[in-house]
């Protein structure tokens, strides 16, 4: 009993003393499952070619990245010595002190006008405006559409769309023009629908795809300087938005009232849907002949415009930062020198990274690389994002609570959801004593 | 003296060989269990106690500072956190009360001589032995309005069993019922088997009806032994979070387990997520006790 018990001490000893020691040479870059860490990855492994240090990229889903990452930070542990955190994190993270301030590295650098500028506002800065930096835009990404071109382009199709609301079937310019599409698509009877929505309420999903609306229609959720919230995100551009959210929703398929990047995607491989929202990230899928029957009919458009002209997009996207606790912080910052570099982000590009890079993304080379690219391209340059305070996951909450009984539920009036969301969102920045 | 009252130690045994007394091999035994109940439980339960009462958020340095009973108040204040506990009280009755009669009844009809029974149990056994979130996603699956096997087999078309606000919170019941009524039938066996044959053979000289034997000798014979399955299953119902967290994100299925979850995991407000642990565990232990008196009662009589 005694020597087993011993035999026991001894392995979680041993264990204990070994594990750490033998990733001390690695670096190890924490991000959440899906291809882009793969492409990572695969840049990773030449920068272990040049310089002998390797680097490892380690993921989990994406339903717990924001649980481990901050679980980890928490308890100021060493796990990860980089991490490819979400763009709303910034606050959290910052304030938290976990994560190290790259201002220096970024003025070196001349970053602010390496990277794109919604890049660099959404990715790396905290407060807004501030001039401190904690990230190295890493993925730039947003929401864009693809779409059934074969649907689109039939011939048949196009007449009867014409007839019927008189003017030509064609990718959507506006969120009138998509939502006259989506009605024309949805045909239950033959197993087509109209359109694929975010409506999942868990972390930021359904939240993401509102805020295409909110933005499109030229309304905002609140002022980010000031924290004042009513007035701006239950203004009457805002409820017209919702109202128009909620009504996609009905043309979209069956049980659609819990999905996300993948159900949307599926929406497109499955031959369900003529349009689906998704991040750019996800649009590589939906070439491969492999992963998607219809790859040779599927087209991509931007984000469309709102009634009064605006045109924008919710940003998606992270950038890369260096974690306080990890131990190998002067590595680490070797590797975002190298990562910065431009044929770095020109290969990062190539091997399918949405590259943050002005340079790259505004190489011709680069936007005709892939079918989605120059959308992407537009729309990196008209992105806007969510609340990035240190409590944002309660703004979340609330928004979830307030919008999805309406949109999925149908109860209440987008008016009252969104006088009901300014008033929650107020109480609470005075509980965290932001600006009023 | 406790260790009088304890079997002696066979002195020939190896342990006595070894010079080892019986008080020794009661801590030997008893001592890493309590060791292990106060580091992993009672610590945490009273340092969980003391951070209720401050807005210690773990993702932040700052430090915590004491509020008094502020956020007990604001949770009993939420409008929201009333539903939750609305939403987990109707899914505790619904999914209770459906295991209770699928397992009696199921575990009524194999309280006789049929073929294959063992094999039939063991069957009927499965769905338990499964793990939660697995179940959770299969049924998602079935579930499906596209192409789930349920909307096909019952003619129902597209019906959205978990998209349906109105609907979502009885699918998730259903699938607990269907993976806990095994649980009841097994303890409600054991029960059936146990009631005194004699007193059937009694009712029946009596010329007693089946009814009247159901009612006034297999469930009062029988009660004890559900009633502990009832406590063991209202409280898991309580807690129930997997389940619910993979079929359906609807608000209407937001039980508290997953408002706790959030509120902890992914708003990272420790010391309200604290507070509110500590109100679903005294409702849960007040529920229990109650439970607790009514088996007591139920075994006087």
């Amino acid at each position: 009993m005694k020597k087993t018990m011993n035999g026991m001490l001894a392995g979680v000893a041993l264990g204990a003393l070994t594990a750490p020691a033998a990733w001390a040479e690695d670096l190890v870059i924490f991000w959440a499952e899906w291809d882009p860490a793969n492409y990572l990855q695969e840049l990773a492994n030449e920068y272990e070619e040049e310089t002998g240090i390797s680097v490892t990229v380690e993921t989990t889903p994406w339903a717990d990245f924001q649980t481990k990452a901050f679980t980890e930070f928490n308890a100021r542990g060493s796990a990860y010595d980089m991490i490819v955190g979400d763009s709303q994190w910034l606050g959290a993270a910052s304030e938290g002190g976990h994560y190290v301030d790259l201002t220096e590295f970024f003025d070196a650098n001349n970053l602010g006008e390496v990277m794109a500028p919604a890049t660099v506002k959404y990715y790396a800065e905290y407060p807004g405006n501030s001039g401190t930096y904690w990230a190295v835009p890493a993925e730039g990404d947003a929401v864009g559409w693809s779409y059934r071109k074969d649907w689109f382009e039939d011939p048949a199709e196009m007449t009867a769309f014409k007839e019927k609301y008189g003017y030509d079937l064609a990718p959507p310019a506006t969120w009138a023009q998509l939502t006259d599409i989506a009605e024309f698509f949805h045909r239950p009877d033959e197993n087509r629908y109209g359109i694929a929505i975010y409506t999942d309420n868990s972390y930021d999903a359904m939240v993401m795809g509102v805020e295409n609306a909110i933005f499109s229609y030229g309304a905002d959720l609140g002022n980010f300087e000031t924290y004042e919230v009513d007035g701006y995100v239950n203004s009457p551009k805002a409820v017209a938005a919702l109202e128009n959210y909620k009504k996609l929703y009905g043309y979209t398929p069956p049980g659609w009232a819990k999905t996300f990047f993948v159900e949307n995607n599926q929406a497109i491989t499955e031959g369900l849907v003529a349009m689906s929202m998704n991040y750019f990230a996800f649009f590589p899928a939906l070439l491969n002949e492999a992963t998607n029957p219809h790859a040779a009919n599927t087209g991509f458009f931007a984000n469309p415009a709102g009634p009064d002209g605006d045109q924008f997009a919710a940003l998606g996207g992270q950038g890369i930062s260096v974690v306080k606790y990890s131990e190998n912080q002067e590595e680490s910052m070797k590797f975002l020198e190298w990562f910065i570099k431009d044929e770095t982000q020109k290969r990062w590009a190539e091997l399918g990274g949405y590259t943050a890079s002005a340079a790259v993304l505004e190489s011709e080379e680069f936007r005709k690389a892939t079918p989605y690219n120059e959308a992407f391209y537009q729309t990196m340059f008209k992105v806007k994002d969510f609340w990035a305070v240190p409590e944002f996951a309660e703004l979340l909450t609330s928004a979830n609570q307030r919008l999805y009984p309406f949109i999925i539920g149908d109860q209440g009036s987008a008016q009252e959801t969104l006088d009901a969301l300014a008033a929650d969102w107020k109480e609470t920045f005075k509980k965290y004593g932001r600006g009023q | 003296m406790p260790s009088e009252v304890m079997t002696r130690l066979d002195p020939k045994s190896h342990a006595a060989a070894k010079g080892m007394s019986d008080l020794s091999i009661r801590n030997l035994f008893i001592v890493p269990t309590i060791v292990f109940l106060i580091v992993f439980n009672i610590f945490p339960l009273l340092y969980s106690l003391g951070y209720s009462f401050t807005d210690f958020r773990a993702s932040t340095n700052a430090p915590a500072n004491f509020v008094g009973l502020q956020n007990y108040r604001e949770l009993l204040n939420d409008p929201f956190i009333w539903k939750n506990f609305s939403i987990t009280a109707k899914y505790v009755l619904i999914s209770v009360t459906g295991q209770v009669i699928v397992g009696f009844g199921l575990a009524m009809l194999l309280n006789r001589s049929i073929p294959a029974k063992g094999l039939i149990t063991t069957l009927l056994l499965l769905p338990m032995m499964l793990s939660m979130a697995v179940v959770g996603l299969f049924w998602k699956l079935l579930y499906d309005p596209n192409f789930g096997i349920i909307n096909y087999f019952l003619g129902l078309g597209k019906f959205e069993w978990l998209a349906d606000p109105d609907m979502a919170l009885y699918a998730i019941a259903i699938v607990d019922i269907w993976m806990w009524a095994p649980f009841v039938m097994l303890l409600s066996l054991a029960g059936l088997s146990a009631v005194p044959k004699h007193l059937y053979e009694a009712a029946e000289i009596d010329r007693a009806g089946s009814f009247y034997t159901f009612f006034r000798i297999t469930l009062p014979l029988v009660a004890p032994i559900l009633m502990i399955a009832i406590i063991f299953r209202t409280m898991e119902a309580f807690k129930t979070f997997d389940l619910a967290y993979v079929l359906s994100s609807q608000p209407n299925t937001e039980l508290i387990a997953i408002r706790l979850y959030k509120m902890a995991f992914q708003e990272w407000q420790t010391g309200m997520s604290s507070a509110f642990a500590y109100i679903v565990l005294i409702m849960v232990v007040a529920i229990t006790n109650i439970y607790v008196k009514y088996l007591n009662k139920v075994k006087a009589r």
